[in-house]
This record gives structure tokens, sequence and C-alpha cells, in this order.
């Protein structure tokens, strides 16, 4: 399946991991923060809302 | 402005003022880096330049956050700036007083400390030369720094993240000049690209600044 | 008061909101063909194209370290872009767009870094070399700190907006001049040689030719990146848009409006 990498195996393979993987982190981080505010803003909304 | 400059003087040489700090600690620097990295005289002649560059520059970097802190402090910012005197002039003269109490000392002493790390005898007039042309531009950078950061309560450590990455090119074609001329290699280019830089800098940034400390007195 | 009358006074500029709207009904079209684009690229690069005969297999990290270098830059100069808007226009959008995208322009820098010393250990048998290209990119990561940590460090936000954008303009002057001194600094050293023969695969150096087998999986990876850099920016500035409303509602909460 994966192609004979010959010597540099090592090199690219982790170039690949720590590449995919710092930009998996960045987009996780992201939408997990992203999810927070929003529901925190539509708590707070209501609860403004309701007193108002 | 001669007043101004001189009550920056005047309370730069004063007790508590910090004259001095800055050249204590390019001494202590210059007498660290043999014990960091062996006493042989070919390996301290090769790096004697570029640490004398970097002693210099990180020198002026400890004396920035006071540069404007104290006068924040107190309120004299706040007079200062609604002074009849532009503020782009004020900050001028604040990075000029700067350099006469901490730039200048470090390159008048800078031969000496040349001599504890065997600095090649054509060395010596290139490595003052690059410090006169540089330090100037450490100031200017400097006080831009130091307007960032006036009134945050840690903010020496974000002034030195902000203001070292700033510093790379003079250190680059200073450290430069002073290796080619230990070396007695041609120091044509890098001289100009220094000395360009600096006057650059002396003409344009107190303009950001004065701009930055306009923000920061709101 | 009316709803629609408070909900004016609560959101002080019209612009978020539409800005919301908006990002909301395009971004999982970004996220979409940033993700295919991604996937057909480096499948593409990693399984279908063929050593380079000088590099081996290691010409397989161009399809990552050369968007993301990219990218990287481009980051930055988006930074720029919108922090003179906000510096001209005072558009809050502006300046929360370049907020959001700093940390994507670090991580971009930090895989073009991470990426190029890999690369460059077998090819130099260091894990660093002080190559010109990768030193300019080590210190526009440092740039990229800079501008974050005084982000973090300034607490009224308009300030902060203030303050890093004048920081971002003087800073790029300053990333350019440094390029300029590196690579004086750098020339005596690897003269005329460089880790990254990126250019010379992709025939951006003049000497060599473009290889069509690694230009288009290439292409493709880089039109990936840049779709992802914009789903990114418009996801996390909605993220700092309702962080930003919602201090403002809790200010004026506590305040007893």
């Amino acid at each position: 399946m994966i192609p004979d990498l010959g010597k540099y195996a090592d090199a690219v393979l982790w170039s690949y991991a720590v590449s995919i993987g710092l930009m998996l982190a960045l987009v996780a981080i992201s939408v997990m923060r992203g999810r927070k505010v929003r529901s925190e803003m539509e708590k707070v909304e209501q609860r403004v809302a309701r007193n108002g | 402005m001669i007043a101004l400059l001189l009550r920056d003087l005047k309370l730069a040489f004063r007790a508590g003022g910090g004259f001095g700090l800055g050249l204590a600690f390019f001494l202590i620097v210059t007498v660290l880096v043999p014990f960091a990295v062996g006493p042989q005289s070919a390996l301290l002649s090769t790096i004697a330049p570029g640490i004398l560059w970097l002693g210099a520059l990180l020198a002026c970097l400890l004396s920035l956050d006071r540069l404007l802190a104290l006068d924040w402090e107190d309120g004299s910012l706040d007079l200062l700036a609604t002074a009849p005197l532009p503020l782009e002039a004020i900050v001028s003269i604040k990075a000029l007083a700067h350099w006469i109490t901490t730039g200048l000392p470090l390159v008048l002493a800078a031969p000496f400390l040349g001599i504890l790390l065997n600095l090649p005898p054509s060395g010596f007039f290139w490595l003052v030369i690059s410090l006169l042309l540089g330090t100037p531009a450490m100031s200017v950078i400097g006080i831009f720094g130091a307007a960032l950061t006036v009134g945050l309560k840690r903010g020496g450590l974000l002034l030195s993240l902000l203001v070292l990455p700033l510093y790379v090119p003079t250190l680059i074609f200073g450290a430069e000049v002073a290796r080619r001329g230990a070396t007695g290699m041609d120091t044509q280019t890098p001289l100009l690209m220094l000395a360009g830089i600096t006057a650059a800098t002396i003409a344009l940034l107190p303009f950001a600044s004065a701009a930055v400390l306009r923000i920061n007195l709101r | 008061m009316t709803i629609a009358a408070r909900a004016n006074t609560l959101w002080e500029y019209a612009n978020p909101r539409k800005f919301l709207a908006t990002s909301e009904r395009i971004l999982p079209f970004f996220w979409i063909t940033s993700a295919l684009c991604l996937m057909v690229g480096l499948v593409w690069g990693f399984f279908f194209t063929p050593d380079d005969y000088k590099q081996g297999s290691t010409v397989k990290i161009i399809y990552l370290h050369v968007p993301a270098a990219l990218m990287a830059i481009n980051c930055w100069l988006m930074m720029l872009v919108t922090s003179l808007i906000w510096l001209v226009r005072r558009h809050h959008v502006s300046a929360l767009a370049a907020r959001a995208a700093a940390p994507v322009g670090i991580v971009m820098t930090l895989i073009a870094l991470a990426t190029g010393a890999i690369w460059g250990q077998p090819m130099w048998g260091t894990w660093w070399a002080w190559d010109p290209r990768l030193t300019s990119f080590l210190i526009l990561f440092l740039f990229y700190l800079g501008y974050v940590a005084l982000w973090e460090a300034i607490e009224d936000p308009d300030t902060a907006a203030d303050l890093t954008s004048v920081l971002c303009l003087v800073g790029s002057v300053f990333a350019i001049l440094s390029r300029y001194a590196v690579n004086f600094w750098n020339q005596g050293l690897h003269q005329g040689a460089s880790v990254m023969r990126a250019g010379a695969i992709t025939g951006t150096d003049t000497e060599e030719k473009v290889s069509n087998i690694f230009f288009y999986p290439l292409l493709i990876c880089i039109i990936g990146f840049v779709l992802l850099f914009i789903a990114l920016i418009l996801y996390r500035t909605g993220t700092e848009i309702r962080a930003r409303r919602v201090k403002a509602l809790l200010a004026r909460e506590r305040v007893g409006g």
C-alpha cells in the first residue's frame, strides 16, 4: 500500500504525521472553542431576553 | 526640547535612574561567555564581534521598560502629550536620552571588553563604528516597544518579545561589520545597510511610537 | 423598548450580524472543498508520484511544506490588510479577523519549519540548517508570537486592536528587512544551494523546468490549504464576534441594563 519510500521513509512519514496532526489539532481546537462560545452566547442572550 | 532632554538625562543619572546598569550587564555577559564556551583564545577571537554586539543589544534591551514607565506612573506622560511640542519630537528626544545614557556608554566600553574576548586588533575600530551606528536604532526601536507595553504590569518580558525580532536586521548587519572588520574584509555593504536602517528608523519610527502613545494615553 | 430597538443597541454595528449570517451559509462549502482538495492532492502526491532522482522520496514533503510556507506568509499579509482596514475604517470585524488569523499563521509557520527541518536532516545531516528561507520563517514565527502576546496582554479590546494593528504594520516592514538581512547573512555559507529544492521541482527556479508530475498535485494541495485557511478564518472570526458579544452582554448585565 505505502509506496517504497526507501531510506527516507522516516523523514517523509514524520513530516506527514506532524503536519496533518497540527492541522487537525488547529481545526479541532477552533471548533471546540467555537462551540463553547456559541452556546455561551445563546445562554446569555436567552437570559437577557427573559430579564427584559 | 533641550529642557526635556536635560530632564531625562538628569533622571537617568540620579540614584535609581538605572544608569550604569546596562554597562554592568554588558560587562557581566562578556565575562560569562568564556565560562560558557571555554577559554581558547582562537575561539574567543572568532566569536568576539558577535558576542560583543549581542551583549550590547541585550544591555540596551534591559533599560527599555524604564524608559516610559516612570513617566507613565506619575502622570508626566499625560502632561507631555498635551505640551506644545509634538509627541513625535518628545519620543525622539526620549530615544536620544536613552542612547546617551545607555547606548553611548556601551559603545565606549566595547573596546575594553573586546580585550577580554581577544578581539583581533583590526576589529576594534569597526566594532566601535558599527555599535555607534547601530545603538541609536536600538534606542528608537526600543522606545516603540516601550510605547506599546507602557502601563502593562509585566510589560518587560512582552517588551523583549516584541523588540528582539525588530532588532534582527540591525544585529545582522552590525555584527557583520564587526566580524568583517576583525578579519580584515571589506565592510562597505553591511556598513551602508546598517547606516540606512538606523537613518530610516530614526526618521520614521517616532511617528509610529507617537501614534502608539496616543492610543495608550486615551 | 421594542426587541428590534434593543437588538440594535446591543449589536453596535450591523456588520458583525451580516458577517455571521453570510459566513454561516458559505462555511460548509469551504470546509468540504478544502477537505476534498487536501485529500485528493495529498493522496495523489504521496501515492502516485515518483521519487526525485536527487532527493529520493523526500520530494513528497513538498506537498505539505510549500503550501504551508505560502499560507504562513499569506496569513501575515491578510493580517496586514485587515489591520489597515481597522485603522482606517474601524470595522470591528476586520480587527477580529486579524486576531483570528494569527494562530492559523502560527500553525502554518510551524508546519513549514518542521517539514523544513525534517527534510533537511537527511539532506544536510543536521536537524537545523540556518538556511535563509528557514531562518526567515523562524523570524516570522517570532513576529506571530509577539502579535498574539500583545493581543492577550491588553485588556481593552479597542486599544488592543489598535496596538496590534500598528505592531503588524511596523513588524511587516521589519520582516521584509529581515528577509534581506538574512539572505545577506547566509550567502557565504550555503552558496546558491538551499535545503528546499521545491523551487527547482516546481520550476520557480529559473534553471530547472516545470515537472508536470509534481506540479499538479502540488497545485491541488495549495488550493486545499487556501480553502482551509478561508474556512478557518471565517469560522474563527465568527467565534471572536460571538465572544465579543458575550462580553458586551455580560457587561451590560452587570451595569443593570
